[in-house]
């Protein structure tokens, strides 16, 4: 066991999975030499040399369009986009290259590939460097996609990622990097595709993802001492696929949910997964699905404001209380 | 790296020098409309015999030798008369002093989120500001404060939007890299690398489309000259002849990498070549070459000739954000920059020199810039936060 930053868990994830295989690979912008903008890829440069970890030019549709290149060869690239906000400019190769390819290619083309990128907001950094975008991911069939909350989490989901045949959004949260947690010593590999519950509970489900699962949790233990009321949560981990097992197990213990989602409210992943508790545990329900998410505005700078935005534990626990009480 | 900085600016002046004499003779053309520059150029294409009428595209097809950064790179450096130096003086310390206090700002915690300063750079806005009119258009990245001084935006307005003030530009939601002024044909700020090289070009579109003579332009990065929308916007431009200056900032470094270790073609004036776009070189730490490349490539544009590249050799002092240490280069290599190519100082040097100011006067200007940007600060410490309803305002619903 040691205590790891969520920064410093993704170097040793990328170190593990490269230290196991030769076929994999790292690039992106300032990830090299510089360690990455967040200085999470610091001495993967020195340990394993220029050939397998690259700096690029500032060129995001080529490195994704090099990525699955190589990928479709049988390589492993791991690619960084450095703020998930410049999938935009790259949308493309996540859109119609790395999804369609085995699907167009009769299963002779895998693109087995990680592209890994900074999302999320609490930074100030404005509407174009802050954005949750997993939902951009969701939308695409033919991806896969995780969102780790813990450097745990980041290393055992980066290994089943890598690991993956297919190609995987790797969803990292910028206002998590400074966080630390225990990690155990070892190789470490999880599953995609499955939920953690962090909390269990009785009268409440809550999901969560990402930066959102500590404010979830920091919210269920004021719930618990200011109203007795006892929620679960769910760190969902992996939007695709989705652990629905664990999910519907769990509303059907307690018969309320409520998500916590930090992408804007329209077509967030929580209106998926309620619409699936919909179709799936309509009558395990005592009220409403209630979602609790960021609005649906660009995000602003200034500090004041961005805090007012993103879901925060008042505003889950005010709502958890409020819904329960009705 | 410094040396081949130091060498491009020398390059850069040596070339200014050699292709004044080369070019002499085609320096003034008659400004003509996109329609028949277009068909001369097709007549040349059809008929390889020069056609007078259309000097530049004779040029192309008579000269193979001669690539387009050769054809367009002169400008000679013209001295400056006693106001132009003090305007640029002004003008560069404003910017200069702002940083300053909007790099201390941060470290005091005032400022939040990104702030990257234009340190070094200041020559470059400040001579192409001096190179276009009234109705002319800017856009940019988000190293944007000095281009939002440069063309005449409040500082105030500029510092409480980095301070995240509801008395700032885009009252506090923009941030340091999201401001723009429409009354002074300031059109951003924009934080996704190269974006604004395609939008400038859609600027320079209307300005065609209306009919008007107005140049648009747009200032991209070293780094950002790398972006796949930037040669996408090159060919279109130089298609439909769109009045646009491509204002390439070329500081050495895109964040933590320097120019070589990511451009194969690092000579960014060449960079139009295969589009027939003229580019040149210039000394971006000299206020005069600055305005001179600009004067001849914003007539150039205007002219109906269609875009212009221009590579600014300069320098950020400050690391790429107020967050980087700036460890991938040496201290010396800084020292060497700021001492012996200063923008700022080239010019107090020469007023001194020429006795076109004293120790005195010039003082008093630092102290009236001073004032202004303790104004500024103040408005922007004191300055109340945006009220929570602007959450909702100016949002698509
Ligand atoms: C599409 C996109 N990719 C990457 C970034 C991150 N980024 C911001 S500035 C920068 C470096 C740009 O360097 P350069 O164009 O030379 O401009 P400079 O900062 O030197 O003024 C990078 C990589 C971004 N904002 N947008
Ligand atoms: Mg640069």
């Amino acid at each position: 066991m040691a205590e790891l930053t969520y920064r410093d868990a993704v170097t040793r994830a990328i170190a593990q999975e490269m230290s196991r295989d030769p076929d994999v690979i790292f690039f992106g912008e300032d990830v090299a030499k510089p360690g990455g903008v967040f200085k999470t890829t610091v001495g993967l440069y020195e340990q394993f040399g220029p050939r397998r970890v690259r700096d690029t030019p500032i060129s995001e549709q080529a490195i994704l369009g090099a990525a699955m290149g190589a990928a479709m060869t049988g390589l492993k690239p791991i690619a960084e986009i450095m703020f998930s906000d410049f999938f935009a400019v790259c949308f493309d190769y996540i859109a119609n290259e790395f999804p369609k390819s085995r699907y167009m290619s009769n299963g002779q083309l895998k693109c087995p590939l990680v592209v890994r990128t900074a999302n999320g907001a609490g930074s100030r950094f404005g509407a174009q460097h802050s954005q949750s975008v997993e939902n951009w991911a969701m939308m695409i069939p033919g991806l896969k996609v995780v969102a780790p909350s813990t450097p745990r989490d980041v290393i055992g989901l980066m290994a089943a990622a890598v690991r993956d045949p297919d190609p995987v959004i790797f969803f990292e949260h910028k206002s998590l990097y400074a966080t630390k947690g225990e990690v155990p010593d070892g190789e470490i590999v999880d599953t995609l595709g499955s939920a953690k519950i962090v909390r269990p509970g009785k009268d409440a489900t809550i999901l969560a993802l990402a930066l959102m699962v500590p404010r979830a949790l920091d919210a269920a233990t004021r719930l618990k001492r200011e109203h007795d009321i006892d929620c679960e949560v769910i760190d969902v981990r992996s939007l695709v696929p989705l652990d629905t097992r664990a999910i519907l197990g769990s509303v059907a213990r307690t018969h309320r949910v409520f998500t916590v989602e930090e992408n804007p409210r329209l077509c967030g992943w929580g209106a998926e997964i309620v619409s699936i508790i919909a179709d799936e545990a309509f009558y395990d329900l005592d009220g409403p699905p209630v979602r609790i998410t960021t609005p649906h505005i660009p995000l602003p700078a200034a500090d004041t404001l961005e805090d007012l935005v993103l879901p925060t534990p008042d505003r889950i626990v005010e709502t958890v209380r409020r819904s329960l009480s009705a | 790296m410094l040396a081949i900085w130091v060498m491009g600016c020398l390059a850069a002046r040596e070339a200014l020098r050699e292709r004044s004499m080369a070019v002499a003779n085609r320096k003034t053309r008659p400004a003509k409309s996109s329609v028949s520059a277009k068909s001369a150029r097709r007549d040349v294409a059809a008929k390889p015999a020069a056609k007078p009428a259309d000097k530049h595209a004779a040029m192309r097809a008579a000269t193979p030798a001669a690539t387009p950064a050769a054809k367009g790179s002169v400008a000679p450096v013209l001295a400056f008369s006693r106001e132009q130096e003090l305007a640029a003086y002004r003008q560069m310390l404003l910017i200069r002093r702002f940083e300053e206090k909007a790099g201390q700002m941060y470290g005091m915690g005032l400022i939040g989120g990104f702030c990257h300063l234009y340190i070094g750079q200041e020559a470059v806005v400040v001579g192409m500001q001096m190179a276009i009119k009234a109705g002319d258009q800017v856009i940019t990245g988000y190293r944007d404060h000095g281009h939002m001084l440069a063309i005449g935006m409040d500082a105030k307005g500029v510092l409480a939007e980095l301070t995240g003030r509801r008395g700032g530009y885009s009252k506090g939601k923009g941030g340091s890299m999201h401001m723009f002024s429409v009354e002074k044909g300031f059109f951003g700020g924009h934080g996704i690398v190269g974006a604004q090289v395609s939008l400038g070009t859609g600027i320079a579109f209307a300005n065609r489309y209306r009919g008007n003579d107005n140049v648009c332009l747009a200032y991209f990065g070293d780094g950002a000259a790398n972006q796949g929308q930037v040669y996408e916007s090159f060919n279109m431009a130089e298609l439909w002849k769109l009045p646009v200056v491509y204002v390439i900032e070329n500081n050495r470094y895109a964040m933590g990498t320097a120019v070589t270790r990511a451009s194969a073609q690092a000579d960014f004036s060449k960079r139009g070549v295969s589009f027939n776009i003229p580019g040149a070189k210039v000394d971006g730490m000299d206020v005069r070459a600055v305005m001179a490349a600009g004067d001849k490539a914003v007539r150039w544009c205007r002219e109906g000739n269609g875009p212009y590249i221009l590579e600014m050799m300069t320098y950020r002092y400050r690391g790429h954000s107020m967050s980087d240490p700036a460890k991938y280069r040496s201290r010396e290599e800084v020292e060497k920059v700021r001492t012996e190519h200063d923008p700022i100082e080239q010019v107090r040097a020469r007023l001194l020199a020429r006795k076109m100011a004293s120790e005195d006067e010039l003082r008093k200007i630092d102290g009236d810039i001073r004032k202004v940007v303790n104004e500024a600060a103040e408005f922007a410490t004191d300055n109340k936060e945006p009220d929570p309803s602007e959450l909702w305002t100016d949002v698509v619903r």
